[in-house]
């Protein structure tokens, strides 16, 4: 069974890199081809020019050494307490108890958990559990930490709470972080970069904010849907028309200079009457995105004059036309 | 009353008896029990040391030994207890029956035991780059302690049960007490002696393997 084909993707040092995709796409798959948990078939993967398809198990568990990994389900081990899972891979580095104990203390002060080193996982919040799993991960000092769907187990809350401490891992510690996930928020919280994967295939790869602004496959248009409110369609759009008078326009604009602000100046100037029937304004990874939907009453050249006044880095267009 | 005190040093040596095959039974049987079901484990199909063919054969001859009655098992076995432990008769042949036998008992228990170890568990280990050796010993057995502690007192109260047949090959202990004093003899009360010994032995058995499996899983 091929699980992944003819994916290529490059992962730059320090970044923090976004793979997305339902499940059975093959994200899972690939992330363990980073560390050599699956095994390729062909192709080449080079970590810090390595190449791990050719390494022998024994340098191969040496390579996983530098890379830190975390789990949807946290993967801690229940026979041993907090601090003693954050000090197994120390253990398999062969690093000395005294030693491994210092630095046990300081990656459960930096993951706000040393009061918790005696506990056990079962004593535990998922999310605590899940900042154990970042601290067992970062305990090797690895240059590459990956996350494997590590929010998708938690509630929106806890969520946040471990996208901040991952944000921390990589601004703080420099790490580079490969973000397995279905959650375009993730993405859109964590990422610089963002592949969308469908069936075992990367369809579209880029800059966070451009995919997020501008997709071009159904896949990740409909990623995108599910953080910002999409343009009414169909029935949501007849529903709207029916509620407001007036021609429909999508205002959307994607520079940091322009504002919704632009737009409704302008058309308060032009003496035309409007209504906000529908989206919002995101923030992506500090850019701002804003997709409106307004309801505009007026004469139609008045219109017309009050949108060229508008400028550059607004893209407006009549709803259903 | 008198009746039970005047085969009181006989109860108490056949109780001895029993408490030594039964013993080293499960030393024997258990380690080597421990060996066999973990790399049952082990050598399965996607598991940390997959080997299909070791797999096949470890796998066949457990199913080739457990369903043999004891009775007969160790009743065939003496040729090889004679090789193994220089004679085909008395207690040594009958631990011994016993010893193997209850390894492929407690080797599929073990099997049993593991396979209910979280597999993302195993998966993190590697992640982090233990080796297959180290994670079955800092893993795999500690993670399944607790039921294994549960499934090794369930195979000592099965060895108790084999240990009663040991007089068949010459071998002592309550069971053989029990059928050549007490249910040869007519004498009821040598058997029921005998009986109630067991189930005392059988209950202090069964209460310290909880109280240990309660300790380890914590609840």
């Amino acid at each position: 069974m091929t699980a992944v084909d003819g994916v290529s993707i490059d992962v730059e040092r320090g970044q923090i890199y976004g793979i997305i995709g339902y499940s059975g796409a093959g994200k899972s798959t690939l992330v363990r081809l980073i560390n050599g948990l699956e095994p390729v078939t062909s192709g080449s993967i080079l970590v810090d020019d390595v190449e791990v398809t050719t390494l022998c198990s024994r340098s191969l568990r040496e390579l996983r050494l530098g890379i830190g990994m975390i789990f949807q389900r946290f993967n801690l081990l229940r026979s041993r307490t907090v601090a003693n899972n954050v000090g197994y891979p120390l253990e398999v580095a062969g690093v000395p108890r005294a030693e491994r104990a210092a630095k046990v203390t300081r990656l459960l002060e930096f993951v706000g958990l040393a009061d918790r080193a005696g506990a056990y996982p079962e004593e535990l919040s998922g999310g605590q559990q899940q900042r154990v799993g970042i601290a067992r991960a970062l305990a090797g000092d690895p240059s590459i930490l990956l996350a494997d769907e590590a929010t998708s187990a938690l509630d929106p809350e806890t969520t946040e709470e471990v996208l901040d401490l991952l944000a921390r891992v990589n601004a703080e510690l420099g790490v580079t972080i490969v973000v397995i996930t279905h959650e375009m928020e993730v993405v859109t919280r964590l990422a610089h970069r963002v592949a969308v994967m469908e069936g075992g295939r990367v369809v579209e790869e880029g800059e966070t904010y451009d995919v997020f602004t501008a997709p071009r496959t159904e896949t990740a248009k409909r990623f995108v849907r599910t953080v910002v409110r999409a343009l009414p369609e169909g029935d949501e759009l007849a529903a709207l028309r029916a509620k407001h008078d007036g021609r429909f326009f999508t205002v959307s604009f994607t520079d940091a200079g322009a504002t919704e602000a632009r737009v409704f100046g302008a058309l308060a100037r032009a003496g035309v009457d409007f209504n906000l029937v529908h989206g919002g304004v995101d923030d992506i990874q500090g850019r701002v995105y804003g997709l409106l939907t307004i309801a505009v009453r007026g004469e139609d050249a008045a219109i017309a004059q009050a949108f060229a006044s508008v400028g550059p880095g607004v893209s407006i267009t009549e709803a259903g036309a | 009353m008198n009746e039970v005190q005047e085969i009181l040093p006989d109860l108490l040596e056949q109780t001895a008896i029993m408490l030594q095959i039964v013993g080293l039974g499960m030393l024997f049987g258990g380690v080597a029990g421990l060996v066999v079901g973990t790399a049952l484990y082990v050598t399965r199909r996607g598991g940390i040391l997959a080997q299909p063919v070791v797999w096949w054969v470890i796998n066949a001859l457990v199913n080739l030994v457990r369903p043999i009655p004891f009775i007969i098992f160790i009743a065939a076995l003496q040729p090889v207890a004679r090789v193994v432990v220089g004679k085909g008769i008395g207690n040594e042949a009958a631990t011994f029956a016993i010893a193997l036998a209850a390894t492929f008992g407690i080797a599929r228990i073990v099997e049993q035991n593991l396979v209910s170890v979280d597999p993302g568990v195993i998966e993190a280990a590697r992640a982090m780059g233990a080796g297959p050796w180290r994670i079955i010993r800092t893993v795999i057995v500690p993670e399944a302690l607790g039921p294994l502690i549960l499934g090794l007192t369930f195979a000592v109260i099965a060895v108790v049960d084999m240990s009663a047949v040991a007089g068949l090959v010459g071998g002592e202990g309550l069971g053989n007490y029990a059928i050549t004093y007490g249910y040869r003899q007519y004498n009821e009360v040598v058997t029921w002696a005998a009986l109630v010994v067991i189930i005392i032995i059988v209950q202090l058995v069964q209460g310290l393997g909880n109280a240990l499996a309660r300790k380890v899983m914590r609840h």
